[in-house]
């Protein structure tokens, strides 16, 4: 779940607010508010939309606690996934350049899978 | 109730994901007024955004396609249509590249771009400015709560929430394209929150029929604590927590798979070892799926040496087939006026009996939006006319109680749709009386509903969405008992054996009483 917005890096600039698909967000005078926690999806797409790497989200799904502020800008985790995407690279960076690889190394799990399922008879 | 935001548009699409977005372009491509309404926001919301579509892709050579459809209709167990298959290979094969201005296709490995398969959220980010460099207009977080239609029961628009003010929209059209995607009774799987089914619900107030539904029984293995794309479970072995190895069937085993883990997480919980996972996959995953990478890294987790709990979550109709029944070539449902694409409609043309998901279902969604999207616009501009006609709301449990008004715990009501459909036990061992107890459950809920639901604002669209998972579900388990026997991913514990009887598609709707009849022109298959 959605669980920390870090105050001194938001420039209150509502991307999360309008990207959140269940309207976790409200408007707030210097910082959008979580207002509905409870129906966020674990998604990460507001941390995909959020500029300042502002947004931390818990991977668990029923759990919106964090870290400690400073453990958590500590961790490099703020922004990781934004990065790891290229998010807002130019088209050209690259940032897709292995994803044709996602079927051979699905298949690939599957036929290991299935060999040593036939090898344990 | 009186509709503060009246707009008037040629096309209406309820619905944000790849289908409505498809659609959304193909009709403003014709010249149309197009509006797009999304329960959440086009870009983000739907299964769409947070999957990675591979799209079915044959190339032009006649000879392949021809196999690669044959392929598909022998797997189709005799419920699917080759015309159909042939066309949305094609259409995939034209448009998905259009979007090149706006994805960031990555390399082929020999110097040219690869195309088939897409991130989610890069895509939906790239048809949402597609869609807004063609001009169509994007309304995010107006979730439509019923259709309307004009005297002779033709749909001429919709009506719905503005969730940012509570307050509540009217939209005329002249043609109306549902495309809800699937409804995942709120599982937790990985983007379908908004998922509900509202597309059905809406659709069978309005008289159109589903078919398909029985062939919704699909699960996404994940961690325990949240649903993730499944790229690096396919090799996994499994434990339980004495450390003893469980007998798994391999992924290939299909249903045999998900039986034997299912089984064994009835039991107690299910560790998986990834130590078996391609090395490749270890430096990959994280250019591929960061998101899942995420997951773990979040939890201190090494996932391809530390043993984690899993879980599977239910995929309702998304990676099933069922939906509305599409009656022509254009996508039209049986009500005029009203078109389906994508999860919402039915993708036994394409799928028959089968999982969609993997290929199919991402080139229909794309195929089907395309098609209603021009079909819609065409029948927009026949039926132009200056005047607002009167109109009346279809909309009935949750907006018109027949008695008394009461609070009711919807949350409850939601959990029950859950269980009854995706409850392991009761999902991969479906049984005649397992089904009938199923359906009683939720007919009181249903009664509950139809009889005192009422709300407003952002508590009716919960309330709504409540109403459509439970009749999505009372839909999947009443085809589900009359389907007798096994056939595809719908398998019955209690009757083995694929019957020629039923090679046939099975259209159920209807509210107090769901019914079933066969469609087509065989035999009607008894109740
Ligand atoms: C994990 C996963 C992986 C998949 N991988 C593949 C694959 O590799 N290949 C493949 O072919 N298929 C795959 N599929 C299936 C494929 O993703 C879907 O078939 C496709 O994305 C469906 O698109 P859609 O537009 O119909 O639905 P969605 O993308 O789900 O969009 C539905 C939209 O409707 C909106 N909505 C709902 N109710 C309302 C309402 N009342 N008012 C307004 N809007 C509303 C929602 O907010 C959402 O935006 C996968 C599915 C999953 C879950
Ligand atoms: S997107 Fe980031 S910077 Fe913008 S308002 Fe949200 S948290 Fe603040
Ligand atoms: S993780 Fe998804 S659902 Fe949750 S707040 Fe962020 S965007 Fe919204």
């Amino acid at each position: 779940m959605i669980a920390a917005l870090v105050a001194e890096r938001c420039t209150n600039c509502a991307a999360c607010v309008a990207a959140c698909p269940t309207q976790v967000f409200e408007p707030g005078p210097t910082a959008p508010v979580l207002a509905r926690v409870d129906a966020c999806q674990t998604c990460y797409l507001c941390e995909l939309a959020c500029r300042e790497d502002a947004l931390w989200v818990n991977p668990d799904d029923a759990d919106a606690s964090h870290p400690p502020l400073d453990v958590l800008l500590a961790s490099g985790q703020l922004g990781q996934v934004r990065r790891d995407h290229g998010w807002d690279e130019p088209f050209d960076a690259g940032q897709l350049d292995d994803y044709r690889l996602l079927g051979p190394l699905l298949n690939e799990g599957a036929e290991i899978a299935a060999r040593r399922y036939a090898e344990q008879g | 109730m009186i509709a503060s935001v009246i707009v008037r548009s040629d096309v209406l699409i309820i619905g944000g994901g790849m289908a409505a977005a498809w659609a959304a372009i193909a009709a403003a491509e014709t010249g149309a007024r197009v509006i797009v309404v999304d329960k959440g926001a086009m870009g983000t919301s739907g299964v769409t955004a947070t999957g990675g579509p591979g799209h079915w892709w044959v190339p032009e050579d006649p000879g392949l396609r021809r196999e690669a459809v044959e392929k598909q209709a022998a797997k189709a167990q005799g419920l699917g249509d080759p015309e159909w298959m042939a066309r949305i290979i094609d259409l995939t094969w034209r448009h998905l590249p259009t979007i090149a201005a706006y994805y960031p296709f990555g390399s082929d490995g020999r110097g040219g771009r690869y195309v088939q398969g897409v991130r989610g959220p890069e895509y939906m980010r790239a048809l949402r400015r597609f869609a807004e460099a063609r001009g169509v207009t994007i309304l995010d977080h107006h979730p439509a709560t019923e259709l309307i239609a004009d005297g002779e029961g033709r749909i001429v628009g919709a009506r719905g929430i503005v969730l940012a003010t509570e307050d509540a929209w009217e939209i005329r059209s002249g043609a109306t394209v549902l495309a809800t995607g699937g409804v995942a009774f709120r599982s937790g799987l990985i983007g379908s929150h908004t998922n509900t089914g509202d597309g059905l619900l809406m659709a069978v107030e309005a008289g159109a029929l589903l078919s398909g539904m029985e062939f919704s029984i699909s699960y996404s293995l994940s961690p325990a604590w949240a649903s993730t794309r499944t790229l690096p479970y396919y090799a996994a072995r499994f434990f339980d927590t004495d450390g003893c190895e469980i007998d798994v069937p391999p992924p290939k085993a299909g249903h045999a798979h998900q039986q034997a883990l299912g089984a064994a997480m009835d039991r107690g919980p299910v560790l998986a070892d990834l130590s078996d996972a391609p090395p490749a996959l270890h430096g990959l995953l994280r250019r591929i799926q960061p998101l899942t990478v995420a997951a773990f890294e979040r939890r201190g987790i090494d996932l391809w040496r530390q043993r984690f709990p899993v879980r599977l979550f239910g995929e309702g109709t998304i990676r099933g087939t069922g939906g509305i029944r599409i009656v022509d070539a254009d996508c039209r449902t049986e009500v005029r006026g009203l078109f389906a694409a994508g999860d919402t409609a039915s993708r036994e043309p394409v799928a028959g009996a089968v999982s969609g998901g993997g290929a199919v279902n991402a080139a229909w969604a794309l195929s089907s939006g395309r098609i209603a999207g021009v079909a819609a616009a065409r029948e927009a501009q026949a039926t132009r006319s200056g005047a607002y006609a009167p109109a009346s709301g279809l909309g009935r449990a949750g907006l018109r109680p027949r008695r008394a008004a009461r609070t009711l715990d919807v949350p409850e009501i939601v959990a029950a749709a859950g269980h009854e459909v995706h409850d392991y036990r009761k999902a991969f061992w479906r049984r005649a009386d397992q089904l009938r107890n199923s359906l009683e459950v939720l007919d009181t809920h249903w009664h509950t509903l139809a009889d005192h639901g009422r709300a407003e604002g952002r508590a009716l669209v919960e309330l709504r969405a409540a109403v459509a998972m439970t009749a999505s579900a009372r839909w999947c388990l009443a085809a589900a008992l009359d389907r007798r026997e096994t056939r595809g991913i719908h398998v019955r514990a209690d009757v083995s054996r694929s019957d020629p009887a039923f090679a046939r598609r099975l259209l159920v709707g209807g509210f107090d009483q769901v019914q079933t009849q066969a469609d087509g022109p065989l035999a009607e298959v008894a109740a």
